[in-house]
C-alpha cells in the first residue's frame, strides 16, 4: 500500500491521474446512545480516485457517508478536508463546500420535474436575491438560463434528454437513480458520494451506471466515494477499497489487496468456530 | 387541433422556460388580460363588483399567498385570517397616522408589516412540521385577533371597536370609502392581483421556488444537497404573509370599508382560504385562481340560478346553496384529489392529442 502522507499522487495503469489527499478521516467514532456505529476509523480519500467502502449489512458504511456529508457529527475524531480541519457544520453548509451525494433510498423531489430536480442541485451556483427573483430582473433570469445550460450538459451526459420535463414520480426506478446522480453532479462537486448506486438494478442497468460513474470520474475528474454490495462492480470500478465490519475498519487497499485480506474473507464468508 | 406544441419549435432555453409554452395558451392569457383590463371596467356594475368580482380578486391574492406556503413550501398554516387582519390593521394605522401617504404605498407597506409578523409566527416551523405546525399557527390566529379586539391602540380607541377606512384617492379617483365607484375598486384590486400573480410566478419558477419545493417534498434530502431550511421556510412565510397582508388590507380598505377583527378575520376566513388552496390545487398559481373562483363565484352563481332563474324562495336557496357547494367540494376532491388545477392539466393533456389520441 502506498504511503499517502508523503507522496503527491500517481498515475493509474489506465492513465488517470490520482492526486494528493483530498479528505482525511482521523479516528472517527460515532455513537448513538449506547450503540457504537463507527469505532475509531481512519482513512483518506485522494483527489480523482474512486474510493469504495464495503462491508456486510450494518457495518456502518452509510453512517460513514453521513459523517462525510455532515448529517452525523462524530463524537470523536476529525475530518480534514482540503488540508483543514472541518468545523462542525450543518449539512447544507457541507454541501456548499463541494460535497454532493446520492441516497440509498432514492431521495428525489417527487413533486418536481426531472429538470427542476437537477436545477435544484445547482442552487449554490445561483445568488440572485429575493427581490431580483420576484421581479425576474437581470441577474435572476440570466443565472437561470446559464445554469440551465450547464444542467443540459449533464442531461446529455447521462442520456436522460427524453424525460427532462417528466415529473419524477412517474419514472421507473433505474431512471430515478440516474436522475439522482444527475442532481448530485449538477452541483459540480469536488467529492461525490454514492450510497449504493446500483442497489436493486438489473445487470444492464448496473452496466450503464458503472459506465456513468467511470465516465464522470474520467471526464470531470470527480473524486468519488461509493458504497456498494456488488463485489464485481466494486472491484472493477474502484482504485482503493475500505472494508468495514461491525463499525471497525478491517481492511484498506487496492481491490487486489483487499481481496486477499484474511480478515475480509472472514467477514464475508464467515469462519468455522472450533 | 389548435392546442398543441407540434411545429412550435423552441430554439433557446429562454423560450423553452416561458410561462405559457403553447401558443394557444399564450394568446388566451393575453386575451384574458385584455378583457379584464379593457372590457370588464366598461360593463361592471355595483352588484357584480360587490357580490363577485372584487371579493374574487381579493381572495385570489390570499389564496396565492397561502399556496406559496402550503402548496410550494409544504408548511401548513391556519393563521391566514389573522394575517389578513394584520394587513387590515396595519393599513388602518397607516391611513390614519399618515393621511398624505398614497393608498398604494399604504397597502404595500401593510404587506411588509404582515411579512414581518408572518416570519415571527413562522419560527416554530423550524422545529415542528405538518399538523403540529398548523396548531402552532392557530396560536397566531387567536393571539392576533385578541390583540386587535382588546388593545384599543389598534383601532384608535374608537368606541365601537371597529376600524373604518377613510376616503383615499389614486390619480384623483376615490378608491376607498363610500365614494369609491365599482370600477375604481375593481381596477385597484385587479392591478394588485395581476402584479402579485406575476411576482408569485417569478418566485416559484426560479431557484427560491425550487428550494421551497425541495423542502416540501423531502426536507432532509433538501438540506443535504444544500438548501438552508431556515432561509427557505422563513422566506416562504414572509412572501406568503406579504400576499395575505395585501389581501387583508384590500379587503378592509377597498371592499369592506369598516371591519372588526373578530368578525371579519376569524378562523372561518383561515379555513375559507385553505379550502380555496386545496380545491384549486396545491402548488399551482392557476389553482389559486380556480379555488377562489369556485368558492366565491360558485355560491353567487347558484343563488342567481335558484332564486332569479328558477324563482325559488331565498331561504331555501341559501340552504341548498351550502349543501350543493359542499357536495361539489366532495365530488371534486374524489374526482381529482389534486384540485381543479390538476383536472385542468389533464384536460390540456387530452386536448393536445385531440382529435387523434393514438
Amino acid at each position: 500500500m502506498r504511503d499517502t502522507a508523503t507522496d503527491e499522487g500517481y498515475v493509474t495503469a489506465d492513465g488517470r491521474k490520482i492526486g494528493g489527499v483530498a479528505m482525511e478521516m482521523k479516528n472517527i467514532t460515532l455513537r448513538f446512545g449506547g450503540v457504537v456505529a463507527i469505532k475509531d476509523i481512519s482513512f483518506d480519500i485522494r483527489w480523482g480516485e474512486v474510493r469504495a467502502i464495503i462491508g456486510p449489512n450494518g457495518a456502518g458504511k452509510s453512517s460513514m457517508l453521513n459523517v462525510i456529508s455532515g448529517f452525523y457529527h462524530p463524537q470523536e475524531g476529525e475530518v480534514i478536508y482540503k488540508g483543514y480541519r472541518r468545523p462542525k457544520m450543518r449539512p447544507y453548509q457541507v454541501a456548499r463546500t463541494g460535497i454532493a451525494r446520492t441516497f440509498q433510498n432514492i431521495a428525489l423531489f417527487e413533486g418536481m420535474s426531472v429538470l427542476d430536480n437537477i436545477m435544484t442541485g445547482r442552487l449554490h451556483h445561483m445568488s440572485a436575491n429575493l427581490f431580483q427573483q420576484a421581479f425576474w430582473l437581470g441577474k435572476a433570469s440570466r443565472e437561470e438560463h446559464e445554469n440551465r445550460e450547464k444542467v443540459e450538459k449533464i442531461i446529455d451526459f447521462l442520456e436522460i434528454q427524453h424525460i427532462r420535463k417528466t415529473p419524477v414520480a412517474r419514472l421507473p426506478y433505474g431512471l430515478k437513480k440516474r436522475v439522482e446522480l444527475a442532481r448530485a453532479l449538477a452541483a459540480e462537486p469536488s467529492i461525490l458520494l454514492l450510497d449504493e448506486p446500483m442497489a436493486g438494478m438489473n445487470v444492464e442497468e448496473k452496466e450503464d451506471m458503472s459506465r456513468f460513474i467511470l465516465d464522470v470520474n474520467d471526464e470531470f475528474g470527480t473524486t468519488t466515494v461509493l458504497i456498494e454490495h456488488d463485489m464485481g462492480v466494486v472491484m472493477d470500478l474502484s482504485d482503493r477499497v475500505v472494508v468495514m465490519d461491525y463499525g471497525k475498519k478491517i481492511g484498506d487497499g487496492t481491490p487486489d489487496e483487499v481481496r486477499n485480506n484474511e480478515e475480509v474473507i472472514k467477514a464475508y464468508l464467515g469462519v468455522a468456530h472450533d | 387541433m389548435l392546442y398543441r406544441e407540434a411545429g412550435d419549435f423552441k430554439t433557446s432555453y429562454v423560450a423553452d422556460s416561458q410561462t405559457f409554452p403553447i401558443k394557444f395558451d399564450r394568446y388566451g392569457y393575453y386575451f384574458l388580460l385584455g378583457f379584464a383590463f379593457l372590457v370588464v371596467p366598461l360593463i361592471i356594475n355595483d352588484y357584480w363588483a360587490n357580490a363577485i368580482v372584487v371579493p374574487f380578486l381579493i381572495y385570489t391574492i390570499a389564496a396565492l399567498g397561502l399556496n406559496i406556503l402550503i402548496g410550494y413550501c409544504g408548511q401548513l398554516s391556519l393563521g391566514t385570517g389573522a394575517f389578513m387582519a394584520v394587513g387590515a390593521y396595519a393599513s388602518y394605522k397607516m391611513m390614519t397616522g399618515f393621511p398624505d401617504l398614497s393608498i398604494i404605498f399604504v397597502i404595500i407597506l401593510a404587506g411588509f408589516v404582515t411579512a414581518a409578523v408572518g416570519v415571527l409566527f413562522g419560527l416554530p416551523s423550524l422545529r415542528i412540521k405538518g399538523f403540529y405546525l398548523a396548531v402552532a399557527t392557530l396560536a397566531a390566529q387567536f393571539f392576533l385577533i385578541w390583540l386587535f379586539t382588546r388593545q384599543a391602540w389598534f383601532y384608535n380607541y374608537s368606541p365601537t371597536g371597529m376600524i373604518s377606512a377613510p376616503t383615499r384617492e389614486v390619480f384623483g379617483v376615490p378608491v376607498t370609502g363610500p365614494r369609491a365607484s365599482a370600477v375604481s375598486m375593481y381596477m385597484i384590486c385587479l392591478c394588485f392581483l395581476v402584479s402579485l400573480a406575476w411576482l408569485a410566478r417569478n418566485l416559484t419558477r426560479g431557484t427560491l421556488g425550487r428550494q421551497w419545493m425541495a423542502i416540501r417534498d423531502m426536507d432532509i434530502a433538501a438540506e443535504i444537497i444544500g438548501v438552508n431550511p431556515l432561509m427557505a421556510k422563513l422566506t416562504a412565510f414572509a412572501v406568503s404573509s406579504f400576499f395575505i397582508g395585501i389581501s387583508g388590507a384590500l379587503l378592509f380598505t377597498v371592499y369592506l370599508g369598516a371591519a372588526e377583527a373578530g368578525e371579519a378575520f376569524g378562523i372561518d376566513k383561515s379555513f375559507l382560504v385553505l379550502f380555496m388552496v386545496i380545491i384549486g390545487g396545491l402548488g399551482s398559481i392557476f389553482g389559486a385562481f380556480a379555488g377562489a373562483a369556485f368558492l366565491i363565484v360558485g355560491p353567487v352563481l347558484l343563488k342567481l340560478l335558484l332564486v332569479n332563474t328558477l324563482g325559488w324562495p331565498t331561504d331555501l336557496a341559501a340552504h341548498l346553496e351550502i349543501m350543493i357547494i359542499g357536495a361539489l367540494i366532495l365530488v371534486f376532491l374524489i374526482l381529482e384529489p389534486h384540485g381543479i388545477a390538476a383536472l385542468w392539466r389533464t384536460i390540456k393533456q387530452k386536448l393536445r392529442l385531440w382529435p387523434f389520441p393514438y
